[in-house]
């Protein structure tokens, strides 16, 4: 068995993580790749497209339901789906309640101190859209995910996420040992994508691993809850995710400390590529009726 | 005090800090100093956050609201909402004696917990506060209200409990009271107990505006503020007022009830003896209801005997002939009580380390014995504290603030008082050293200390301290 890979998955909210993850986790199943999956978003929607359904019994409503998570056993919330991917959801409450944070500490240590991660080769953390709180940093502080892989685009917001996510790496990165695997774009066809990507994986120290077109065909899977790998597996979008299986796993002990810049290098380098116009100071905070 | 005292206490304090890093003896430099006569305060910042790395003795926002305001009130069920730990071990902490059967009419010993578990954080613990109320109600269905005392969790995870306590107070028709006391609001116990008069206003005051009231008035009409009746002190001072003619209609908190609180604007007179823990009240009844307060204090026969005469002066002469009966009357066992002891504890130092107003108030009762304060401080004092205990103590004086174990320890060492007065905390540390010692939050478990009453148990308790052969028997290992 070779050495237990962690990555993890972060990325700004609705930027196609889960996705993203998915899909690619499912071309390294494809490579004979043993791979466990926990969500670590209280939606619980990280597997759905490897187990082709959505919100299994999670780790905190099951602990909920028997009491406390000592009760539970490793069998009642780990599921198989494509390839035989393991999958395992943390859930939480529901929105507006609670600690979701706590959830995600108490999930992962439940795991690992029932041997969930055993003779697996990779562990894949999925986590919603931004490192909040001390409980969504859980799977990239010591002895967790060794390897992050930032899903953004070429979208001003995005960018922020990823350069925000990378602060969050650098803090953990000089304490335990984790690192920056990456970008991963997700094409949403905004100008100069491709180069915007790539000038900020440079920025961050970092580089630019894979750039993901734009298919409808992703969509198409999607609805049937699929990854593009099990729906069509001679497209080319199954293609571009077999490559980025590819570049990650050959990726081993290359992650990097990130050099997250700041605001302003971030809009500098938005202006260099013509997106963004130089600021007006005169127009900052004007409503349009007003100018 | 001799000016040698003064200097003495200014070298000590330097003395003192020299022990910190330069960073920590600039800031603890400005919480002690020696009082100048003449000063309007004591010349101390106080009310500000301990440092890190030092031993304090404060408590947290919850221990005052729990602990100090809302825990005695004997009729109503106090929930230590959160995880278990935080109820338990402050459980009956405080000795606040009241009449009623424990777990029928009277829950103040009782320790009422939603011992909270990962879930309870995970998924709230809304629905478990509401579980516990409906248990409380089916368990002990005399209780009179329920009051929610936030532990820290609550506020983290952001449970609401004045939605849940709001549902249920509809629901089973009863006072309940949510209470915003996580501990690590505020530096120290005092932000508790603004937060938990607050609660009393919004929740018990606010509420019973337009009920309909069977209550009779009198023109004699008095609360107690801030009496916790440690071992019956307010049992003491209640009779006090009442031999003079006055009508006590509520006493807060010590042996309270929630209809005393209710009735308590019905008052004509607010008297408060701790002034720290419930002037906020005080003030929001005379703004609103246009109760007028009165401070007052019932330590020792000199400062009763004032305290009788001034609320006196507020009324007409039957009770100023009743302030004067009751002085007289006490005035044998005052004698009695002084010419015992004050030949034994004549002369006598003390340092004072307490507190909401104890670290000033007990002064006269010393005084009164013969005995001088060489130091005093308060726990968690504020600045209106430091103006009041200038009335209280002489020049020279030693005044710290928040004072850290480590320079108690060596200002006691330094100005070898005959005793010392402070908490749990401190009583071992001080009586290893050989040192006579007295609990002055607990009493030592004796008591009361209030009133003419407690007078005579306090000269006994200081002269027991003070004049026991033990301290004779103790030797150190290397005196020969």
């Amino acid at each position: 068995m070779s050495k237990l890979r962690q990555i993890a998955f972060y990325g700004k909210g609705g930027i196609g993580k889960s996705t993203t993850s998915q899909n690619t986790l499912a071309a390294l199943a494809d490579m004979d790749q043993k791979i466990l999956i926990v969500g670590c978003d209280p939606k619980a929607d990280s597997t759905r497209l490897i187990l082709h359904a959505k919100a299994q019994d999670t780790v905190l409503s099951l602990a909920a339901e028997a009491g406390s998570v000592e009760d539970l056993e490793i069998e009642d919330v780990l599921k198989f789906g494509y390839k035989n991917i393991k999958c395992v959801e943390s859930g939480g409450p529901e929105p507006g309640v609670g600690c979701a944070g706590r959830g995600v500490i108490t999930s992962i240590n439940f795991l690992e101190e029932n041997g969930a991660y055993d003779d697996m080769d990779y562990v894949s953390y999925d986590v919603l859209g931004d490192v909040v709180c001390g409980g969504f940093a859980m799977p990239i502080r010591e002895n967790k995910a060794q390897e992050i892989y930032i899903v953004m685009s070429g979208e001003m917001m995005a960018m922020y996420a990823a350069n925000n996510i990378s602060k969050g790496i650098l803090k953990y990165a000089n304490a335990g040992g984790v690192r920056l695997g990456g970008l991963i774009c997700n094409e949403r066809q905004t100008d100069k994508e491709y180069e915007l990507a790539d000038a900020l994986a440079k920025r961050l120290g970092t580089s630019l691993i894979h750039f993901v077109p734009r298919d409808n065909v992703v969509q198409h899977a999607e609805l049937r809850r699929m990854t593009v790998l099990e729906y069509a597996p001679d497209s080319k979008q199954a293609d571009e995710y077999r490559q980025l299986a590819s570049k990650i796993h050959a990726n081993a002990g290359k992650g990097t400390i990130p050099t997250p810049i700041t605001m302003d290098e971030l809009e500098d380098l938005l202006l260099e590529f013509g997106i963004m116009q130089a600021v007006d100071e005169s127009i900052v905070g004007k409503a349009a009726a007003a100018a | 005090m001799s000016t040698d005292v003064k200097t003495r206490n200014q070298e000590l304090i330097q003395e003192v800090l020299s022990a910190y890093p330069e960073k920590s003896a600039k800031k603890r430099a400005k919480h002690l100093n020696v009082y100048e006569e003449g000063k309007p305060d004591c010349g101390v910042k106080s009310n500000i956050k301990s440092l890190p790395g030092v031993m304090t003795v404060r408590g947290c926002a919850y221990a005052g609201s729990k602990g100090v305001v809302w825990g005695p009130i004997k009729d109503m069920v106090h929930i230590s909402h959160g995880p278990v730990g935080c109820g338990q071990y402050s459980w009956a902490s405080r000795r606040n004696y009241f009449i009623g059967v424990t777990g029928v009419n009277a829950f103040g010993t009782m320790q009422f917990t939603s011992d909270f578990q990962e879930k309870d954080i995970v998924f709230g613990g809304d629905k478990k506060l509401d579980k516990v109320m409906d248990e409380i109600e089916a368990l002990f269905p005399l209780n009179n209200g329920i009051s929610v005392q936030s532990e820290c969790p609550i506020g983290l995870i952001g449970d609401d409990i004045e939605a849940v306590s709001k549902k249920k107070a509809k629901q089973i028709d009863k006072t309940i009271v949510p209470v915003r006391c996580e501990g690590f609001r505020g530096v120290s116990q005092s932000l508790g107990h603004h937060i938990a008069n607050d609660a009393v206003r919004d929740f018990v005051l606010d509420k019973v505006d337009g009920k309909a009231s069977e209550f009779v008035s009198t023109p004699y009409d008095v609360a107690i503020i801030g009496d916790y009746n440690i071992g019956g002190d307010a049992w003491s001072s209640r009779i006090l007022l009442e031999e003079m003619g006055l009508r006590v209609i509520a006493q807060w908190s010590g042996d309270g009830t929630l209809k005393e609180m209710e009735a308590t604007p019905k008052a004509k007179l607010n008297l408060i003896h701790c002034y720290r823990s419930m002037n906020y009240i005080c003030r929001h009844m005379e703004e609103k209801f246009g109760i007028p307060w009165h401070e007052y204090n019932f330590f020792g026969p000199t400062k009763i005997a004032e305290s009788l005469r001034a609320i006196a002066a507020l009324f007409d002469d039957t009770i100023k002939e009743g302030a004067e009966r009751v002085i007289a009357r006490y005035q044998p066992l005052v004698d009695e009580v002084v010419a015992k002891f004050k030949p034994r504890l004549e002369g006598k130092t003390v340092m004072l380390y307490v507190g909401g107003l104890r670290p000033r108030h007990v002064v006269g009762a010393y005084e009164d014995l013969g005995m001088e304060i060489a130091g005093t401080g308060y726990e968690f004092g504020h600045g209106d504290d430091y103006q009041r205990t200038t009335h209280y103590v002489k020049d020279g004086t030693l005044i710290y603030d928040d004072v850290t174990e480590f320079e108690l320890e060596k200002f006691v060492e330094a100005v070898k008082p005959d005793l010392v007065g402070s908490g749990i905390k401190e009583k071992y540390v001080f009586q290893k050293m050989g040192l006579p010692f007295r609990q002055m939050h607990s009493w030592d478990y004796s008591g009361p200390y209030h009133g003419y009453d407690g007078f005579a148990i306090f000269a006994r308790d200081m002269d027991m301290a003070i004049s026991s052969p033990v301290w004779g028997m103790t030797k150190a290992p290397w005196k020969k």
